[in-house]
């Protein structure tokens, strides 16, 4: 196998960003996207119920970006499956755009990066993008041209001929953002998508996705282990702990960080405060007595 | 890069070549003795490996012998001779892939059904399995028999047979590989909404094609065995196994070997071409496979 080119990130957005396509005609600000409430999901492990999630209550608004954040097992993972009808809850309800997860689905309501980027093999880069578009019917001129669009949007312009086992771990994702991004849904939802990347490859990805909702504006929930991950992106961190999943706390960045972020953010005060309170709640929630 | 091949293939042949010519000075050397001992006293070690090697009807012809009989034979007639051993070839070749396109066609069929339609993995299956255990000895020339009643001769009979060989592994392999596409894929598959028939036609079925091509190198070599046994009780008319069975009413030893020599080569042959088949088809890595 030749080895992998380097993933040569742009320290920026290249400039032709700027002219970003009109964004979805979005409703009056603050408008609610997501709406959890009380809700509860059991399944049946061997010997013993399992509570992956206790009584979870969770509002999202347009333009959020929320982060999970917990132990693994906590159900952050599970709270996001519920959102994007991939988990049936055992009670309580969730209403995604003011439908069922079910009705928001069928409408294609949102778009999910996974942990792994999931590319098809067979497929070339351009056409892994292109995969939504085609199955929602869209014809194909457009397709490319969307396609091309959302490459260049994650910095990939170029590497459109290319098959996923050519690229980097860290391209590979950003090709799996840009399917996500291809057919202009309003929520992104993301469960962990940078978790198997070396760091430095993370912190150029979490700048460019910091870059991208600013443009954008889409309602993103994030689901992360890094605490710096979950301070640096977001505008509201859920904390969450296991057995039974719940949530801890929730703490709002928005007041205190500024809604444009670079790297160097994560040297201030305000950063290292709100660090702090996301590794003081994870604590208390962590029992170790197992 | 040529002689780390070459080299290899050349110990083995040489090998071979050694293992046969003594094999022939054990099985033949009996008889060669008997022959001398006719002709009377002064015969030495020299005489019987010269009269082991060169007997008209030995029990193991050399692979020289075999090689002179298939030169005369490829050469000593037109190709569409009745004695063109490559006629025979092309008769056998036409009903071994005949039967494979058969059998290709029924065990994807097959498969199909039982991936899809759960009932029919329960129904089905157990049937496609004790249909292998039937010995192809057994029932060939029942069916024969029977398509001849039925005013079936020639060809389809042999087809026939070979299909039965064929579709086995073909419908073993395709649903291993329906099954093979990765939860993560079909997750992403069911965000998009996407119908039966689009996961169906955009995943399962690129991501089974691996498992299907080395299904499908089983199957054309054993749709060369089955056009064989479907000749020989047709009563030698024409094929490899025509000749293989008027050889062995006369004691033809070195036309049985012949006929077996360019049976290998057929068989070769087209696993090649399905290798070939499969470069061209399947793009999922470096190095074509996964």
């Amino acid at each position: 196998m030749p080895a992998a080119p380097s993933p040569s990130l742009p320290p920026s957005l290249p400039p032709s960003l700027t002219a970003v396509p009109p964004p979805a005609p979005f409703a009056e600000p603050g408008r609610t996207i997501v709406d959890v409430r009380n809700l509860t999901l059991t399944y049946q492990a061997a010997d013993h119920p399992v509570y992956a999630l206790s009584d979870v209550s969770l509002s999202i608004a347009q333009g959020d970006f929320i982060s999970l954040i917990g132990p693994s097992g906590c159900g952050k993972t599970t709270l996001m499956r519920v959102i994007a009808d991939l988990e049936q809850p055992t009670s309580g309800t969730v209403l995604v755009n003011g439908m069922t997860p079910e009705q928001a689905r069928l409408k294609r309501a949102y778009g999910y990066v996974f942990q792994a980027p999931a590319l098809y093999p067979w497929r070339t880069v351009e056409r892994n993008v292109t995969l939504p578009l085609e199955i929602m019917g869209t014809p194909r001129a457009e397709r490319q041209t969307r396609a091309r669009e959302q490459l260049e949007r994650v910095g990939l312009a170029g590497f459109e001929r290319k098959f996923p086992w050519q690229l980097s771990g860290g391209m590979q994702q950003r090709v799996s953002i840009a399917r996500a991004l291809a057919f202009n849904p309003d929520l992104l939802l993301m469960d962990e998508p940078f978790g198997a990347l070396d760091e430095i490859t993370r912190d150029h990805l979490n700048l460019q996705l910091t870059q991208l909702w600013r443009r954008t504006r889409k309602t993103c929930v994030f689901v992360t282990h890094s605490i710096a991950e979950a301070v640096f992106l977001s505008t509201r961190i859920v904390v969450m702990s296991p057995r039974p999943g719940r949530i801890l706390d929730v703490i709002d960045c928005a007041r205190e960080l500024p809604p444009e972020r670079t790297l160097d953010i994560r040297e201030s005060p305000e950063f290292q405060r709100i660090a702090h309170r996301v590794r003081e709640g994870l604590m208390e929630g962590h029992s170790y007595d197992d | 890069m040529t002689t780390d091949r070459i080299l290899p293939v050349a110990a083995m042949s040489l090998a071979i070549l050694v293992l046969w010519y003594g094999g022939a000075l054990w099985l033949n050397g009996p008889q060669a003795v008997e022959a001398l001992n006719r002709l009377g006293d002064g015969w030495g070690t020299a005489d019987v490996v010269r009269q082991a090697f060169a007997m008209k009807r030995p029990i193991l012809p050399t692979p020289d012998q075999v090689a002179v009989e298939l030169f005369q034979s490829l050469t000593g007639t037109p190709v569409t001779h009745i004695r063109n051993l490559l006629y025979h070839t092309g008769v056998t070749a036409g009903s071994a892939l005949t039967g494979f396109a058969m059998g290709v066609v029924l065990g994807v069929v097959l498969a199909v059904g039982i991936v899809q339609v759960r009932t029919l993995e329960a129904s089905l299956l157990p049937w496609v399995i004790a249909s292998q255990t039937v010995p192809i000895l057994a029932i060939a020339p029942m069916i024969v028999v029977i398509l001849g009643n039925m005013g079936f001769t020639g060809l389809l009979p042999k087809a026939i047979i070979s299909m039965y060989l064929c579709f086995f592994p073909i419908t073993i392999g395709m649903v291993k590989g329906l099954r093979s596409a990765d939860p993560l894929a079909l997750d992403l598959m069911r965000t998009y909404s996407a119908g039966t028939g689009q996961t169906f036609r955009l995943l399962r079925l690129p991501s089974s094609l691996p498992f299907l091509f080395a299904s499908l190198k089983v199957a054309v070599a054993a749709s060369v065995v089955g056009a064989i046994v479907g000749e020989l009780p047709t009563g030698g008319q024409a094929g490899l196994g025509a000749r293989l069975l008027s050889g062995s009413y006369y004691g033809q030893t070195v036309q049985i070997w012949s006929a077996l020599v360019m049976a290998a080569l057929l068989g070769v042959a087209l696993v090649a071409a399905v290798g070939v088949a499969e470069r061209a088809l399947v793009r999922s890595g470096p190095g074509g496979g996964r």
